[in-house]
């Protein structure tokens, strides 16, 4: 009785619309079908086939896993390490840096991408400024594109995982860490040997939240890049099927590119749900 | 066990503050400069909203500015109807939290607190609920909106806004569910309590703090959003949201950087605002949701 509410509201707005992607994905499905002036006819796997024998969608498909591998990497580097920072010191410092933290992630995307756009601005940008770099455009070339995206990105996913880490560290008890640096033991090594493996469920949660977030970066590639930048040379998967559907009006083929983004994360759960049952958790 | 004491407050423990550390003026300086870095680009959109044009599109931008104008905002409050576009873009994100809240409570307390058949299922599926990327949604979504006739109206955004938070909601509250004893259960019946009366008056309360770290989940991502603003709102500009607003300044080619930058601040201000409030409750709740 409890569930009913949510399970109307899922079925209705997420269930059903997940059945009509995987329909749509289906058939052949243009602004004529949706205007109804053409009826709609069925391709069955066809959508797909014309979709795997794009060489663009590989390299799509390739920038969007090393990206989102790249941007998990360095959030959960930043994160980690500041969380350990956050311990060792005194409340105004971390005060300090616990509400700066905050502040990025609070952040609407919308606003964190044109703010980092205009820091790093060509011609009124302070970051070329101060680095010396002239009029050098970062977001002209693919890799330093991406790689701006990927510091807006870092900016403001950081603090959760910071956040997080923290508040784990906090529930370990002290007497643990102070044994293990009277027995002499570096900070790396204290993380490694001690914390890492205590935090162990916290940074299975941190990190699989990471991966399906990052992997489904849009609004920071959409706006930052112009949808998808230069010939579509930023265009990550969620970017390109909304291309695909909203800009060429191809919206099985969008359809079918969120049907695979679909498949993608759903093997990563089962990764997520693996590693959950193997340390006996009971869902 | 959650984190989480009575009074919502985080168990905090004095953490080594008698041992003398050598290296902390060290770590202290480097959480200070981290602080500033992580905070210059805020620093410098509410510096560039007060900027004058001109210092704005300088070739040698400063970090301070001498002659602070208004100018940018302004630009942003006279644009046509943008009082109106923050209203609506406050009432989504309330009736989102609201809504989404109360549903995953209950949802969250049967899954946690009854067992039936199918319930393994059910959680899986919230799992992978959570991985739907919302924007391969927005094509079926704008059909199933056609055919409710929402189109156009602020329902558009709020239903489907319930929908993409609720399955991370159920999830991290069932953590804090989970934390509240058996025991304190079976006394409230024992006591005398209706099955209704210990939900709203003692569980409910006990679980405040989770509730408050997902309502910042589906609160962000509701202000956030301006895929479904710009998909679903197409005809009635009146129904509008901030980001459509903040947009309209930011031409891949002459960007308005003034004018960006102050619409950017007035849609940061408000989320500012309701971490500041929540944020120590947040830190408490973040933590019992990850600890079972």
């Amino acid at each position: 009785m409890y569930l009913a509410p949510a399970l109307v509201v899922l079925g209705g707005l997420l269930g059903y619309p997940i059945y009509q992607l995987g329909l749509i994905s289906l058939f052949h499905y243009t602004q004529a079908q949706v205007s109804g002036g053409e009826a709609t006819t069925f391709e069955g796997l066809g959508n797909y086939a014309r979709l795997f024998g794009d060489e663009q969608f590989w390299q799509v498909l390739l920038a969007t896993v090393v990206f989102a591998a790249a941007c998990v990497v360095c959030t959960l580097a930043v994160g980690c390490a500041l969380a350990v920072l956050l311990t060792r010191v005194r409340a105004v410092p971390r005060l300090a840096l616990m509400l700066a933290g905050l502040g990025a992630w609070a952040t609407p995307a919308v606003t964190g991408s044109t703010v980092w756009l205009f820091l790093f601005d060509a011609d009124f940008g302070p970051v070329n400024r101060v680095l010396g770099l002239g009029d050098h455009s970062w977001t002209y070339g693919r890799f330093s594109a991406f790689l701006l995206v990927l510091l807006e990105v870092v900016w403001c996913s950081f603090p959760f995982v910071m956040v997080t880490v923290y508040a784990g560290i906090r529930a370990v008890p002290s007497e643990v860490l102070e044994a293990a640096s009277l027995d002499g033991a570096s900070q790396w090594r204290i993380w490694r040997s001690v914390l890492a493996p205590m935090l162990r469920p916290i940074l299975v949660v941190v990190t699989i939240q990471s991966v399906i977030w990052d992997f489904k970066v849009f609004t920071q590639i959409y706006v930052m890049t112009g949808g998808g930048g230069i010939a579509g040379q930023n265009l990550v998967l969620n970017v390109y099927a909304y291309q695909q559907a909203f800009a060429s009006s191809q919206y099985s083929l969008g359809a079918a590119i969120g049907v695979v983004m679909l498949l993608i994360l759903l093997a990563v759960t089962l990764v997520y749900l693996r590693l959950l049952r193997r340390q006996g958790e009971e869902l | 066990m959650t984190l989480v004491s009575r009074d919502g407050e985080p168990r905090v423990k004095p953490v080594r503050r008698s041992v003398r550390r050598p290296g902390r003026l060290a770590a202290e300086t480097a959480a200070l400069l981290t602080a500033a870095v992580v905070a210059f680009p805020l620093y410098w959109m509410v510096l560039s909203a007060f900027k004058p044009a001109g210092e704005i599109e300088s070739t040698e931008p400063r970090p301070w500015t001498l002659a602070p104008s208004l100018d940018s905002f302004r630009r942003v409050f006279g644009q046509q109807e943008f009082g109106r576009y923050f209203l609506n873009s406050v009432v989504v994100a309330v009736a989102v939290v609201v809504a989404s809240a109360l549903i995953a409570f209950l949802a969250a307390t049967a899954v946690t607190r009854f067992r039936f058949r199918l319930r393994t299922t059910l959680l899986i599926m919230f799992l992978v609920a959570q991985m739907v990327p919302v924007e391969a949604l927005t094509i079926p979504l704008f059909f199933v909106m056609r055919d409710l006739g929402q189109l156009n109206t602020l329902w558009s955004l709020i239903l489907p806004h319930i929908a993409f938070s609720l399955p991370f909601a159920i999830w991290m509250l069932r953590g804090f569910v989970k934390g509240v004893p058996q025991a304190l259960e079976e006394a409230a019946y024992i006591d005398g309590a209706s099955r209704a009366r210990f939900l709203w008056q003692i569980l409910f309360p006990l679980v405040l703090p989770g509730l408050v770290a997902t309502s910042v989940f589906s609160f962000i991502s509701t202000w956030n959003d301006f895929l479904f603003a710009k998909s679903f709102i197409i005809s009635d500009i009146s129904q509008s949201t901030l980001p459509m607003a903040l947009l309209v300044f930011y031409k891949p080619d002459e960007p308005d950087w003034g004018g960006v930058m102050a619409a950017s601040t007035v849609m940061t201000i408000p989320v500012l605002v309701f971490f500041v409030l929540v944020q120590r409750r947040l830190v408490s709740g973040l933590g019992g949701a990850v600890k079972d």
